[in-house]
């Protein structure tokens, strides 16, 4: 028999063994000039487990990641690592103490090679003192055998797909016999092929007693290789749980805060006429083939995995690298499409990928972001822009899209992701588009913006707007389109109807 | 971090925002103040009220002041143009030789004395616009970068200039020509360029494409911006202006010499960079390229003034320009902060 008061001292030090395992933090507060980025968070990773860490877009973890990482320091709040509580002054410093991150952003020298890469700062050195290259390749060959990784250690690592310059990163964290591994989104760029590499190297980090914290998005991955799971929300700790206690719609529920039904306000609209056909279109090497008919007020879905090529397609509708052969008809008229402007002129729109690289003039204002693309069609008298006009145009769209700031003077830079993205779509909706092409239009924005921007999208297909939605989140396209084409490496796969497709029909074509 | 400012509606109304080029404007009255405070203690007169020291001021910088603006609208289109000071020197020499008197008997075209003013100022500008276009057709559709390519014109255009006659310089002009750089004539042509080209990056499409493309090339190409043709228009405009300078240059000194407007390319670019148009691109404007054009001819002529060595106003010159730099580096990581 053993007394209560015992049984509790037992269970202490368990408890203690299992939170306190490896790395345990507590009570995290970052800020940031007007915004409280993290505010009283926890998290605990034990030793040869991977935790997930979950949450939308400006949840925190990126942040909290940065934190672990010795990037950023907390205003508040204690590291603990293996118990001790630990400061960490600088990424190298973290480096040292046994953490290690893989960026999201590849952080590699790509002018230099492989070995070089790694064993940076630590090179061996022969007995005159200068670097021993012989010992440095065989260090790199040793270090590549136990991951099973097979890359030339002189290979430069710009010549490295991005899959194997994660290799490259997580062979050299393991190099630094580093005890927790932080992955931000690692399989954001890799195929199935690739992910599965990376897994088999997780498992094998996972038995070397290695904590791994896993930042993603995709939640198969989720239930594929994490044991367990921590939610944020707007920067605030949710919970955690083991992640074979919970279905896919509880995560989502602690992430969103609220159903996702709500977030597809799809209503059924008119289907008008065909508007545009695009015939064999083929980029030599990019796409081949690509053949689909899109009428107004419709929304075509675009669903495949990263490589399907479905943005360079759009990007060859708008003319911005345009392909090599095959028809683009629109009206019943061939035409042809070899710069933007050509495009527009034919009523097409463009809202790129990515908002940051070729979306947004971030040092801009508002007002110069909404207005770029109509004034190199309309509103320039002489040379001179025609500012009263075009302004109020600008300020109604803006107030109809309900994007939030003080004015339009305000530098986008200082905008929300979400508010960032409706200003795009305002300077698209002012060339009055009749054929708009979306790639990932709500990518990286938060909840309630992307709310906004999938009622606007559907209010537009109601308008007549014949829409083409390229997106990467399943539930999106499920939830938005009356068709979806789903591609794969390149190639034309297979169309679903809305009523007949979900999620299970969409990866069969995708994945082939 | 995103969904904390979303959430926070109603949004706090906008602070009065002041123009960049306020800050700007604060450095330049600090600086002159405190030379009006070393002045009265090391020379015992005051700095700023001597009219005459202040038209000399800006009658040294005005020259360069021409180049800094075409300079400014280069780099806010994410650019730099290195060759500025070379076409300075290549189009006074070529000027001045369609501008010389026939009672002088060495001229270099004989036959073309005394010809009209407007044909040597139009020759002018026109050497500047080939060197211009060619810097932005190089630049726009061979993609190398315009450090490269301005260089590379740098260079060429000096050597240009010094085989045009083989070194000798080139003198006596006509009245009509000499009149381009006496008096206060070259602050006005300075003043009528400023003006023209705030105009044109302000008001004009040209304008907003050259904002565009220096804050996202790629951006700019999807909004439907031709930005090769665009980038060709800024060094064109850019290069006549080096040309114009050149005229002014060689008026003002009577004479041209092969060497005209060397450093000058540096000199311009300093301005406009102490005037806070950033080298990153899609930020500056001309105001702010004309304080920082005072801001350095009261520097120098502050210097002078208190009788400083010329050495050590080159050096301080140095410090002066590299702290500018500093300067923006500093406001921009300050902006990505806040973010």
């Amino acid at each position: 028999m053993i007394s209560p008061s015992t049984a509790a001292a037992i269970k202490r030090t368990l408890d203690a063994t299992d939170t306190d395992g490896l790395l345990a933090i507590e009570g995290i507060r970052k800020e940031f000039p007007g915004v409280v980025a993290l505010d009283d968070v926890q998290l605990r990773v034990r030793p040869g487990t991977v935790h997930a860490l979950m949450g939308e877009n400006g949840a925190g973890k990126s942040t909290l990641m940065k934190i672990i990482a010795g990037v950023y320091q907390p205003d508040a709040g204690e590291i603990r690592l293996r118990g001790d509580i630990v400061t960490l002054k600088s990424p190298l410093d973290a480096l040292e103490q046994g953490i290690a991150m893989i960026h999201q952003e590849l952080a590699l020298m790509n002018w230099m090679t492989v070995a070089e890469n790694i064993w940076i700062r630590r090179e061996p050195r022969n007995r005159f003192g200068l670097i021993d290259h012989a010992r440095m390749a065989k260090m790199t060959d040793e270090l590549f055998a136990r991951l099973i990784i097979k890359i030339d250690p002189w290979a430069q690592v710009s010549d490295l797909t991005i899959a194997q310059k994660q290799m490259v990163e997580i062979a050299r964290a393991v190099s630094y016999e580093s005890t927790v591994l932080i992955m931000d989104e690692p399989t954001s760029a890799l195929t199935d092929r690739e992910v599965e590499h990376l897994f088999t190297i997780i498992r094998d980090l996972k038995s070397r007693r290695i904590g791994i914290v896993y930042i993603t998005h995709k939640m198969n991955e989720l239930f594929e290789i994490a044991d367990e799971f921590t939610v944020f929300r707007d920067g605030k700790y949710i919970g955690t749980h083991a992640s074979k206690d919970v279905t896919r719609d509880d995560i989502i529920r602690m992430m969103v805060g609220r159903e996702i039904k709500d977030m597809f306000p799809k209503v059924d609209c008119p289907i008008g006429d065909v508007i545009l056909e695009v015939k064999n279109l083929t980029k030599k090497g990019v796409f081949h083939d690509i053949s689909f008919s899109l009428r107004r007020g419709e929304i075509l879905g675009i669903a495949g995995l990263v490589g399907s090529k479905r943005s360079n397609v759009a990007e060859a509708l708008f003319g911005v690298s345009p392909a090599s052969s095959g028809e683009i008809i629109i009206d019943g008229q061939p035409v042809t499409i070899d710069s933007p402007n050509a495009a527009m002129t034919h009523g097409l729109a463009f809202l790129t990928e990515d908002r940051k690289e070729s979306g947004c003039f971030l040092s801009l204002n508002c007002l110069e972001n909404i207005q770029s693309a109509l004034i190199t069609r309309s509103h320039v008298r002489a040379g001179f822009v025609d500012q009263k006009t075009v302004s109020k145009l600008a300020e109604d769209m803006a107030a109809r899209l309900r994007v939030k700031t003080p004015d339009l003077q305000e530098t986008v830079q200082n905008l929300s992701g979400g508010n960032q993205q409706k200003l795009l779509i305002a300077r698209w909706l002012l060339t009055r588009p009749r054929i708009l092409i979306l790639d990932e239009p709500t990518r990286g924005i938060d909840v309630g913006a992307k709310a906004e921007i999938h009622r606007l999208i559907t209010g537009l297909a109601a308008e007549g707007v014949a829409v083409l939605m390229i997106s990467s989140e399943l539930p999106e396209v499920l939830g938005m389109s009356d068709r979806i084409m789903v591609m794969h490496e390149g190639h034309l796969s297979g169309f679903l109807d809305r009523a007949e497709a979900d999620q299970v029909k969409i990866m069969n074509l995708a994945a082939r | 971090m995103n969904t904390a400012t979303q959430t926070a509606v109603p949004m706090p109304h906008a602070k009065r925002r002041l123009p960049a080029e306020a800050n700007i404007f604060l450095v330049l009255i600090a600086i002159s103040i405190t030379f009006e405070i070393l002045g009265w203690i090391f020379q015992g007169q005051s700095f700023l009220a001597n009219s005459q020291r202040l038209s000399i001021m800006i009658l040294q910088v005005s020259v360069i002041g021409i180049i800094a603006i075409g300079v400014t609208q280069v780099i806010i289109s994410g650019g730099i143009d290195l060759s500025s000071g070379s076409i300075v020197g290549a189009t006074a020499m070529i000027a001045m030789s369609l501008a010389q008197v026939g009672t002088f008997p060495r001229a270099v075209y004989p036959g073309l004395t005394d010809l009209p003013v407007i044909i040597p100022i139009v020759v002018g500008l026109l050497i500047g616009l080939a060197c211009g276009l060619i810097n932005g057709l190089l630049i726009a559709y061979t993609k190398i970068p315009p450090f490269i390519a301005t260089l590379g014109m740098m260079v060429a255009a000096r050597g240009f200039a010094k085989w045009y006659t083989k070194g000798q310089p080139i003198s006596f002009p006509t009245d009509g020509f000499a009149a381009l750089g006496q008096g206060l004539a070259p602050v006005f042509i300075f003043l009528g360029v400023a003006f023209l080209v705030h105009i044109l990056l302000r008001y004009t499409r040209y304008g907003k494409f050259t904002y565009a493309i220096g804050a996202n090339p790629q951006a700019a190409r999807v909004s439907g911006i031709n930005v090769e043709r665009h980038t060709v228009k800024i060094y064109a405009v850019a290069g006549v202006l080096s040309g114009l300078a050149g005229i002014v240059v060689a008026a003002r000194g009577l004479t041209a010499q092969a060497g005209m407007g060397t450093m000058y390319e540096l000199d311009a670019i300093a301005m406009a960079v102490i005037g806070g148009v950033s080298l990153a691109g899609g930020r500056g404007s001309v105001l702010g390229t004309m304080i920082g054009m005072v801001i350095f001819g009261v520097i120098i002529s502050g210097f002078t003034f208190l009788r400083l060595d010329a050495y050590y106003q080159e050096m301080l010159k140095g410090a002066i320009i590299v702290a500018a730099v500093v300067a923006d580096v500093y406001r921009q990581r300050k902006r990505v902060k806040t973010t």
